[in-house]
């Protein structure tokens, strides 16, 4: 065990113990060690999964935060400021001088022989960019009323990092908003997928027999259709009068349809080659019940490798909530996620005039991956003992 | 063989009786139903006797509970009559057909695509395992994994657009559209079909890697791999002669599971390329409250995706007589 010889030079330099006492110790240490102990020690040398979650953190602080970290209201439009390109954040002007504090120049909007929106920069207009200032006003979770947000420059300045839509809406606020959705929608569906994968594939793997038989047919056969259009189908079928909150909640149990199914067939699996492990037999001849031996024995035993899993459908999960809402029968606007922005870089002349539209794509991928990284982390952490 | 074979096609009916019933609950999910609309629409353009009308209800069975209107739904599909489209005026037969061709079309060269350019580097990746280039592929696959099929399709578009300077929307070119099937007509098809292609191809890409990788590595681990090696046999030969061929053979069982996500990659390359297949045919139908267009693409989308399982599983048990006389037991 590679870990127990790097963290042995750890023990010695701290205790001036001798290498072999040492040693002995941290084979003690590893022993005893509980094992989300050993799980999260096995996660972190895991790279890549470690910044990916940090990356997941960052971005479900977007979640919780949104408004905070949004420096305009996201439905605000800005019409003389329309179409505008991502800004530059500067430091030096136009003379060469050093700001110690970055800026932006103004801009004004002109239209070109063919009627297209174009900017130019103003350079007598600057305008600081500055940490915690006071804002559009906003109620944090409907509870607490401020007007703080994490950075800005004044209610007039172009600060546009990313650009603006055609209707000059602030394309970086609307990206941390969709993430609310997009991110959420994800993690909902999975534990939608989760407590009906765990409950249906328990009973199928546990019973067994012609139980057993009939929802693995069942599996099978919704894991034959094309999800897609399936998924198509039943969110095109919900009402257009319907609230954003609910077609939410809708879009989310038409993703678990199809997702649960992965789930139980998991659970039922690890269900089969535990039942017949040692320990379980062990149990059982000390007479515990069915009960106490799934909740106590089984499921923890597996519970690990179940959370890796669900880590990486996510994925499929966000993905499908984007594409759904891009093809404009999953989320619809006013709502804002990730797919409802794409939405606008639908066709190849809009993203040749405005190709930053396609920036929330770049996110779409960063959220992916990342899911991805940490649930390969998170299963070959689960099994500790390996 | 034979056993085999009609076990499997008995075991196809409960499925697909599943998935009619599935597709019929769509045609049936928007409020109103759908044969008083047309009839609607047809009074509008003038009006039509009474007798057309109660005609129209009862070949629908309208005023009967939903079961007799399924039967009389599916028993009808099974005949080849699938509905009539309200949008299109035609029946849903006629607008299908052809493009679920394209469809297919679309769908099995991305197949073959996936295969050609993943199992090369997947049995490179794993004869030179944690090398270089082992690292390149497994990074550049999941890259292609994490980007959903409908962005790669615009960005393809976009830099088509920019460096190519080829419009690639489409399946034909303008001058071919309406013309008769000529050898310049497939040329031109062919190059349409690039993108699409690759597009739809590269999602499952990443996956066919890992997995062929994770095969070869399990069969280059194999006594017989090091008795060979013993005895003389060049390293290349023998690798792929023996474990690549083992190595292949669950991508063969497997066709039936990458179809579903084919059929649906496809649907929405078809709709951001605005290709003449039955994708975008289908958003539209959704869009449009035209249930029985929608509803007979689910049908159809679900049976060829049982279908081409059926055959994956046959070709398997060919290959493979271990599977051939587990099932016949």
């Amino acid at each position: 065990m590679d870990m127990s010889k790097s963290s042995s030079i750890d023990a010695d330099s701290r205790t001036g113990l001798t290498l072999e006492e040492a040693d002995d110790e941290v084979e003690e240490a590893y022993y005893l060690a509980p094992p989300l102990v050993l799980t999260w020690r096995k996660f972190r040398k895991h790279t890549l999964a470690v910044i990916s979650a940090v990356a997941l953190i960052i971005l479900y602080l977007f979640v919780f935060f949104a408004e905070f970290f949004a420096p305009f209201s996201p439905h605000e439009r800005y019409v003389e400021y329309a179409e505008a390109p991502p800004q530059r954040l500067r430091f030096f002007d136009s003379e060469g001088h050093f700001h110690w504090r970055p800026f932006v120049y103004g801009a004004e909007q002109q239209m070109d022989a063919k009627f297209r929106r174009t900017y130019e920069t103003v350079e007598n207009e600057m305008y600081a960019v500055r940490f915690f200032v006071h804002g559009a006003p906003y109620k944090l979770w409907g509870l607490f009323a401020t007007d703080i947000h994490l950075f800005g420059a004044g209610e007039e300045a172009p600060l546009f990092l990313l650009g603006t839509d055609g209707h000059g809406r602030d394309l970086l606020s609307r990206l941390i908003f969709g993430t609310r959705l997009s991110l959420s929608i994800g993690l909902l569906g999975v534990a939608l997928s989760f407590v009906l994968g765990i409950i249906i594939g328990g009973v199928s793997g546990y019973f067994g027999g012609i139980v057993d038989t009939i929802v693995q047919r069942l599996i099978e056969i919704l894991r034959a259709f094309p999800s897609l259009p399936l998924w198509m189908a039943l969110s095109a079928a919900l009402p257009a009068n319907w609230s954003i909150v609910r077609v939410y909640f809708f879009i989310t149990l038409i993703l678990s349809i199809l997702g649960w199914t992965g789930m139980a067939r998991v659970v039922r699996g690890k269900f089969l080659a535990v039942r017949e492990e040692a320990f379980v037999k062990a149990a059982r001849l000390s007479g515990a019940s069915t009960a106490w031996i799934i909740r106590k024995h089984l499921v923890p035993s597996f519970m690990s490798h179940i959370i890796a899993v669900a880590t990486l459908s996510v994925p499929a999960m966000i993905i499908g909530e984007t594409t759904l809402s891009f093809l404009g029968v999953g989320l619809r606007s006013p709502a804002i996620s990730w797919g409802v922005l794409l939405q606008d870089a639908q066709n190849i002349r809009a993203i040749i005039r405005l190709p930053w539209l396609l920036l929330p794509a770049v996110l779409v991928i960063i959220a992916v991956l990342a899911f991805n990284f940490v649930g390969d982390g998170l299963r070959d952490a689960a099994d500790p003992y390996h | 063989m034979l056993q085999f074979i009609v076990k499997r096609l008995l075991f196809m009916i409960p499925t697909l009786a599943v998935i009619s019933i599935i597709s019929y609950i769509i045609i049936e999910l928007p409020p109103g139903d759908y044969v008083t609309t047309y009839i609607n629409t047809l009074m509008e353009a003038g009006d039509i006797p009474d007798h057309v009308i109660e005609n129209l209800r009862h070949q629908y069975g309208l005023n009967q509970p939903w079961y007799v209107r399924y039967w009389k739904w599916i028993t009808r599909f099974v005949r080849g009559d699938m509905g009539y489209s309200l949008a299109w005026h035609q029946p849903v037969r006629d607008l299908i057909g052809a493009r679920l061709l394209y469809s297919l079309l679309i769908s099995f060269s991305a197949l073959m695509f996936t295969w050609v350019v993943a199992f090369p580097i997947g049995i490179y990746s794993a004869v030179k395992q944690y090398s270089v280039g082992d690292y390149v592929f497994t990074f550049a696959g999941f890259l292609g994994l994490a980007i959903p099929n409908f962005l790669l399709a615009l960005i393809l578009m976009y830099l088509s657009y920019r460096y190519l300077d080829t419009g690639v929307g489409g399946l034909f070119s303008q001058e071919y559209t309406t013309a008769p099937w000529s050898f310049a007509k497939a040329i031109d098809l062919l190059k349409h079909l690039a993108i699409p292609m690759i597009v739809v191809g590269t999602a499952g890409t990443a996956g066919t890697i890992r997995v062929m990788r994770a095969n070869l590595l399990d069969e280059l681990q194999k006594p017989y791999v090091m008795t060979a090696r013993a005895k003389g046999l060049q390293y290349w030969k023998l690798v792929l002669r023996y474990p690549v061929r083992l190595a292949l053979n669950p991508f063969i069982s497997t066709v039936g599971w990458v179809l579903p996500s084919l059929i649906a990659g496809e649907t929405i390359v078809s709709v951001v390329l605005a290709l003449p297949t039955a994708g975008p045919l289908f958003l539209q139908a959704l869009l449009e409250e035209d249930m029985y267009l929608a509803g007979s693409f689910v049908m159809l989308a679900a049976s060829l995706t049982v279908i081409g399982t059926l055959l994956s599983d046959i070709l398997l048990a060919i290959i493979d007589p271990r599977i051939r006389y587990e099932g016949a037991t």
